[in-house]
């Protein structure tokens, strides 16, 4: 058993822990109190929710291990989607061909990674806390999307945009798919590449990164860019499955995402966690709104328990982390 | 100093999950007197300051007195109220309040219905400060004052409380030695008042300097009391560390090795002027000097973090202009900081990491970061400058002074530097691992690695390099050759 748990958390990471844990438990407490809920339907409709929500979440999560935030990343998945919407609507809009749509999500990532890298910039050469500046942006963003569309929604877009976000490939939801192409891009990324190093050194201690020789503006600026460039895949998704734009759709998974990242076992003040970890949280997350609405409880419930959950985790994290403290020994 | 001691305990022994921190230790303090307790870290000095404070328990058949009586049980709470007070290292004072409110804290909390009394406050405050002989301005915040300021504070704190008997966790190891001198004053006239101190520190010449007695403990067991009078730094050194180290000028010629570092007229406003040098291949050079010399900030310029106003740096004959550390490091500079805890080391993160971190071009393959490689970087480091560790995935904070430094040492080895330098390499590393750290310095310049070690303290330059450098105000004041003055004479031009 010991042995087991040594390679589990080699190969996870401790913190798989508590959102496997977490899992197990929803998935046991569910399925006997919802009979109906182990079946392909509530797993369908977790798989089409989950997405939306997992492309912000990562898009938050890159902020966070850096010891930063970005509470922008609705709204500039918002108007990435407006750049695409716009994009189709000049070039035919329910007539688009298919090398439009190309066009269409080029602007959107462009737009997305924009809005990310003047973040970004804004934070490394000013210093000032990711909080502020990520503010700034956001109320920048969804004041410059409400005047752009007068408030109103962008819609018309040629039929094969739809598939995107309602159809299946070999069985699973192309967002879904889409998702977890994602969600290994990051693991990949936090875990092997230069960038995830050094963006989880300066979350820990940016000035001993800075002596190291690590170039932390520049990773500022590459995260928020990146994390800017993930809300517009996000923004792209949200169009597909809407049919429509419009700023302010998804608003309140905000600070859900910073839930879900904390969820996942993110340290909240930078420079510890992983992706996996996260992707389980959120897969927990789904299931608790998906099997409550089976058993026909308010969706506003579902949003309670979440944060119930949240503090549920927290204490149980105090209590293993002082149980391990007991038992090791201290010079 | 009475007869009988304030302070006895006997045969305390405290197990931490098998580990035996403590092995049946005695220890005493007469009243007023001053007590030094020795030790490298890890030797269970902190553990038996948390005994006296009923932190810790001991286990059974343990005795402890204090005054004369027995205490079956003691708890932080007694403690406070018998008058035993410990100043630890970091203080554990408050930036932003007043000198006032820090000395006057206990009553700020114990105020009458929950209400802060401030006269009473600046009264007590005001009073102990007298007692030490200091008049400090209480109503100034505390961040405005000078850490030796800041210690009067935590020690003028204790005495509100009628501090009967003060432990002093390595009181000096921040201060220059005129604040080193001025705080051994003040531990003298609270020792006359008659309030016991005991002090915890690494500097052996302060504490030969100031106390009366000494306690040497070593892996948790007690080696001795001996009176200060006729004790030698080298003895209590070996008391220490069990070992013998002998000292002697390694300090040789290099004239006819290449220049690798070449200085000329470097100059920042304020900081340092006309500093100029050259350093050969295989050479050590030893900058010392008091603090605020320009001894870092020259440092730091060469290491490309600042930019000089004028003046020239080459390496190997090439003028270099460095933008960034990152030229610097990319020329082959490698600077290892004065402040491991914050700049020099990532503390939080893993023993592997912090050793890759300046490194990671070198552990590439098809542009990300190759496990494989990074194992292997890492195990050859730790097994090559002998670091002790349990997995190279602990946190780098869980090792001691000694062995962290060698990972950072290590860190820089790994971009396969020509020229290291190292800022106050032996800071809160014990005496014993001293040693070891300096026996790598030197093995490094056999191999001919060019070094430069900027040190507070004048033995550890004299005695570990060719050459010795005294810098004062922003300048080089003299050079000297350790074969030709003796270290008596060296410190006598540095403190003169």
């Amino acid at each position: 058993m010991k042995a087991f748990l040594q390679k589990f958390s080699s190969t996870f990471g401790a913190d798989m822990g508590g959102p496997l844990i977490a899992f197990v438990a929803v998935m046991a407490i569910f399925s006997l109190a919802a009979d109906n809920f182990l079946s392909l339907a509530t797993f369908g409709s977790v798989a089409f929710q989950l997405p939306e929500l997992g492309l912000l979440t990562l898009a938050m999560l890159l902020p966070l291990l850096t010891g930063g935030i970005n509470l922008s990343v609705t709204f500039a998945a918002n108007l990435s989607g407006l750049a695409a919407a716009w994009v189709l609507q000049a070039n035919g809009g329910v007539d688009a061909a298919g090398g439009v749509f190309v066009l269409a999500c080029l602007a959107a990532l462009a737009t997305g990674a924009a809005a990310g890298a003047l973040t970004g910039v804004a934070i490394a050469y000013t210093r000032a806390h990711p909080i502020l500046v990520t503010l700034s942006m956001m109320i920048f963003l969804r004041g410059l999307g409400e005047f752009l569309t007068r408030g109103g929604d962008v819609s018309g877009f040629p039929d094969y945009v739809a598939p995107i976000g309602h159809g299946s490939l070999f069985g699973l939801p192309i967002p879904l798919l889409i998702f977890i192409l994602c969600v290994g891009v990051w693991h990949v990324l936090l875990t092997r590449s230069k960038l995830g190093f050094g963006l989880l050194m300066i979350g820990s201690n940016m000035e001993a990164a800075e002596y190291s020789g690590l170039n932390t503006r520049r990773i500022v600026v590459l995260v928020y860019t990146l994390s800017g460039l993930m809300c517009a895949v996000a923004g792209i998704i949200m169009m597909a499955r809407f049919n429509s734009v419009r700023v302010g759709h998804g608003e309140s998974y905000l600070l859900i995402t910073v839930l879900a990242a904390f969820l996942g076992g993110i340290n909240p003040f930078g420079g510890f966690g992983r992706v996996l970890p996260v992707f389980v949280a959120l897969i927990v997350l789904q299931l608790l709104s998906s099997g409550l609405n089976l058993m026909g409880a308010n969706q506003h419930l579902a949003t309670a328990l979440w944060g119930v959950l949240m503090i549920v985790v927290m204490a149980a994290r105090t209590l293993a982390s002082h149980t391990r403290i007991f038992s090791r020994k201290k010079a | 100093m009475g007869t009988e001691p304030l302070l006895s305990l006997s045969n305390i022994k405290v197990t931490f999950g098998g580990v035996r921190a403590l092995k049946g230790v005695s220890f005493e303090v007469m009243p007023g007197e001053v007590h030094c307790l020795a030790g490298e870290n890890g030797c269970g000095k902190s553990t038996l300051i948390k005994v006296i404070t009923g932190v810790y328990k001991p286990e059974d058949g343990a005795e402890l007195r204090f005054d004369g009586k027995v205490i079956p049980a003691m708890t932080p709470t007694l403690a406070q109220s018998l008058g035993i007070q410990v100043i630890w290292q970091d203080l554990a004072l408050f930036g932003e309040m007043s000198v006032a409110e820090n000395i006057g804290f206990q009553l700020a909390v114990n105020g009458k219905f929950g209400l802060v009394d401030k006269k009473a406050i600046d009264a007590a405050a005001l009073k102990a400060l007298a007692r030490l002989g200091v008049s400090l301005d209480i109503h100034r915040p505390l961040r405005e004052l000078p850490i030796a300021q800041r210690q009067i504070v935590a020690i003028a704190r204790a005495l509100v409380g009628e501090a009967r008997l003060v432990f002093m966790d390595e009181p000096t190891a921040s201060l220059t030695q005129s604040e080193a001198d001025y705080l051994i004053e003040i531990v003298r006239t609270l020792s006359a008042s008659g309030v016991a101190v005991v002090f915890v520190s690494h500097r052996l010449a302060e504490v030969l300097e100031i106390s009366d007695r000494i306690t040497v403990l070593r892996d948790g067991a007690l080696v001795g009391v001996y009176p200060v009078d006729g004790m030698t730094q080298s003895r209590v050194t070996e008391l220490m560390t069990g070992r013998n180290f002998d000292s002697a000028v390694i300090a040789a010629d290099h004239d006819a090795a290449p220049v690798v570092l070449s200085v000329r007229n470097l100059a920042r406003t304020g900081e340092f002027t006309d500093i100029s040098f050259d350093l050969r291949r295989g050479e050590t050079l030893g900058i010392t000097g008091l603090l605020g010399a320009g001894r870092t900030e020259l440092a730091l310029t060469l290491f490309g973090m600042r930019q000089p106003h004028g003046g020239e740096i080459l390496i190997e004959g090439k003028r270099m202009e460095f933008g960034s550390n990152r030229d610097a490091i990319r020329a082959g500079v490698a600077y290892l900081s004065e402040d491991r805890l914050s700049l020099g080391l990532n503390q939080p993160q893993s023993i592997a990491d912090n050793l890759v971190m300046a490194s990671l071009d070198h552990i590439l393959s098809n542009g990300l970061i190759s496990p494989t490689k990074k194992a292997n970087v890492v195990s050859h480091w730790i097994s090559a400058l002998g670091v002790k560790i349990g997995t190279p995935d602990d946190p780098i904070r869980t090792l001691s002074g000694g062995n962290q430094q060698r990972v950072a040492i290590a860190k820089w080895l790994a971009i396969g530097p020509k020229i290291l330098i190292l800022d106050a390499p032996t800071v809160g590393v014990d005496v014993g691992a001293r040693a070891g750290i300096f026996d790598i310095v030197r093995k490094l310049a056999a191999e001919g690695l060019s070094i430069i070690i900027i040190s507070d303290e004048p033995p550890e330059v004299y005695f570990n390099a060719d050459r010795v450098i005294h810098m004062a105000d922003g300048q080089f004041h003299a050079s000297y050759d350790p074969r030709t003055i003796s270290l008596t004479a060296l410190e006598a031009a540095i403190y003169a």
